[in-house]
């Protein structure tokens, strides 16, 4: 799989971890990065707050370069190199007097036809947490990570789309596939102040601080990010936020990428882990300590509770039970989460009836779903006969 | 009890102008202030974001454009995403600044940043981290700021002393010269 590839001006200076940390991740997972060539600045926020027409003239310039490559995706790493390209690509798409304009700015002809995807996009949909777990070789067992989105990862939904955009789950899918504990927290899609905690620190420095005091409340050890300005301020300026609120953090922030090589068996040093402000080596050798301990504990926990098996089976030979087995939980919620988002799709597939799969889709609940997600997991013909029996019911509610 | 008389948006040039390149409408909020709850950034605005609005749909567009809250705004999006009648706040306030700025109401500090990094972006064709620090701090007559950070910054190999430069450079200066000229007639 071969995808464009825009580094965005970051990649090279304040976030150089995550250039390096992102090719060393499509190595890893065996996808190849194809630099557009001579790329510009897509602008970021200064361009949109100056001038409408030239913040989508600049990263459609680079969209017109990746149309001539013939590849139809361009990763974009950056949150806002994503999306400034995703907005201007919606423009292009859907407001043609606005793509003329475009056009004569560059006094280049643009097709509409490339899509910029997020990492976590690619990761997830693209690449799929399996193969990514499939790779790891020191897995990032009892790490606490607190998967920060940040805004324009997940914001407008209009433009993004692949996650949800008040509780995404991509990252922490891309933690747990790594081994580590997704932590819940409350704040991971809050604005770090981004340009602000630079131009207006009393601002910006506040909206930081309540950051890292959610992550660190909800029992976070770190946070992991897919946005290089997130990394500088929440890594740069921690030990600032610290001295104005009089509050220690001591919280390692990790770009995604980063993590995803390091599990995978990179060296830190390799990703420039040693380049970050809050010193963020030891944590992970602290993790892998802890996950050695964990590993053995777990080992010998699985030892006794075999022995303790093998004897209740012994003493109770005569009762040959045949308990059935219990679905795979994995399963279960890959099942949950397509009837959930794909409902129209799972629908047809277990009713052949069109018009009676969509009396399904209009009745598919949480209780349904979690049933048939089970059955679906376990015996398809099951979840199909369970799912006529949900349709036959409602028709005969309906019927009264 | 006397009537008051509300400037219709219909009526008002200026609230016209700046829905249109918004893309967006005014008249639908019903100032739920579901977009002040959410926003990370009100504690510190004159008028948070449901007042903004309010101001417009009473016809204080002038107010609205003086208010420092439109720069105190860090485009998050979260009140556009949230905003239960599909108002897009962020587009509005977005607007608000470029009419702001073009008619020289501006936060100087905010301003004299996104003019630092823009100026990179026309000559170079690329941010200029280093640059635009220095160029920033010397117009808003902040020398010192964050110099505690530059050093560790370049000992940490993660900012280069001299600009990044696209080959297409002249290109770069027509595309904003040709936006400007494009930009303005509107």
């Amino acid at each position: 799989m071969k995808y464009a590839y825009y580094p965005g001006c970051s990649a090279n200076g304040s976030g150089i971890e995550y250039g390096l940390s992102m090719e060393r991740t499509a190595k890893i997972l065996g996808f190849e990065l194809q630099e557009l060539e001579d790329w510009n600045c897509c602008g970021a926020t200064s361009g949109h707050n100056t001038d409408q027409l030239l913040s989508l003239a600049l990263p459609a310039r680079n969209l017109a370069i990746a149309e001539k490559t013939g590849l139809k995706e361009m990763i974009a790493p950056c949150a806002a190199c994503y999306s400034r390209h995703r907005n201007a690509e919606h423009v292009v798409k859907h407001d043609p007097e606005m793509k003329k304009k475009i056009e004569q700015v560059l006094e280049m002809e643009l097709e509409g036809s490339t899509e910029t995807l997020s990492i976590l996009d690619v990761l997830v949909n693209k690449i799929g947490t399996e193969a990514i777990a499939a790779q790891v070789k020191k897995p990032l067992t009892t790490m606490k990570a607190a998967s920060y989105y940040g805004c324009l990862l997940v914001r407008p939904v209009e433009h993004t789309g692949f996650d949800d955009p008040e509780d995404p789950q991509t990252m922490d899918q891309i933690m747990k596939a790594l081994g580590a504990d997704a932590v819940e927290w409350s704040h991971k899609t809050e604005c770090c102040g981004a340009a602000l905690v630079t131009s207006r620190p009393d601002v910006g420095t506040r909206m930081l601080y309540r950051v890292l005091k959610d992550a660190k409340e909800s029992g976070a050890e770190c946070l992991v990010t897919a946005c290089p300005l997130c990394m500088l301020n929440l890594d740069m300026r921690q030990a600032a936020v610290e001295k104005e609120y009089k509050e220690k953090f001591n919280l390692p922030i990790y770009y995604v990428t980063e993590l995803l090589a390091i599990a995978c068996g990179d060296e830190p040093k390799t990703v420039g882990l040693e380049k970050h402000f809050v010193e963020a080596g030891q944590y992970l050798q602290t993790v892998q300590a802890r996950a050695e301990e964990a590993k053995i504990a777990a080992e010998k926990a699985a030892q006794e509770a075999a022995a303790k098996a093998k004897a209740k089976a012994s003493a109770s030979k005569a009762k040959t039970g045949d308990a059935t087995a219990e679905p795979d939980p994995k399963k279960v919620d890959a099942f949950k989460t397509a009837l959930t988002k794909n409902p129209d799709k799972m629908a047809a597939k277990l009713v052949a009836d069109p018009a009676r799969a969509g009396i399904l889709v209009s009745i598919l609940d949480e209780k349904r779903i979690a049933k048939l997600a089970n059955l679906m997991a376990s015996d398809n013909d099951k979840a199909i006969k369970a799912a006529e029996a949900f349709v036959t019911g409602e028709l005969k509610k309906r019927e009264k | 009890m006397e009537k008051v008389h509300i400037v219709s948006g219909q009526l008002n040039h200026a609230l016209h102008h700046i829905e249109a390149e918004a893309g967006t409408s005014i008249n639908l909020c019903y100032q739920c202030g579901k977009c002040t709850a959410g926003c990370p950034a009100s504690f510190a605005m004159d008028y948070p974001p449901r007042q903004i609005i309010r101001l417009l749909q009473l016809g204080f567009v002038e107010e609205a454009l003086n208010a420092e809250s439109i720069w105190i705004c860090a485009s998050c999006e979260t009140c556009s995403s949230r905003c239960p009648r599909g108002v897009d706040i962020a587009s509005l306030m977005d607007t608000m600044r470029r009419t702001a700025l073009k008619r020289g109401q501006k936060d100087k500090r905010v301003a004299a940043f996104n003019k630092a990094f823009l100026a990179n972006v026309k000559n170079f064709g690329r941010t200029y981290e280093a640059g635009l620090l220095l160029q920033y701090n010397l117009t808003t007559g902040q020398l010192f700021k964050d110099m505690g950070l530059g050093l560790p910054m370049m000992q940490r190999g993660k900012v280069s002393v001299l600009p990044e430069k696209i080959k297409a450079r002249d290109e770069m200066k027509k595309i904003f010269e040709r936006a400007e000229k494009l930009g303005g007639v509107e």
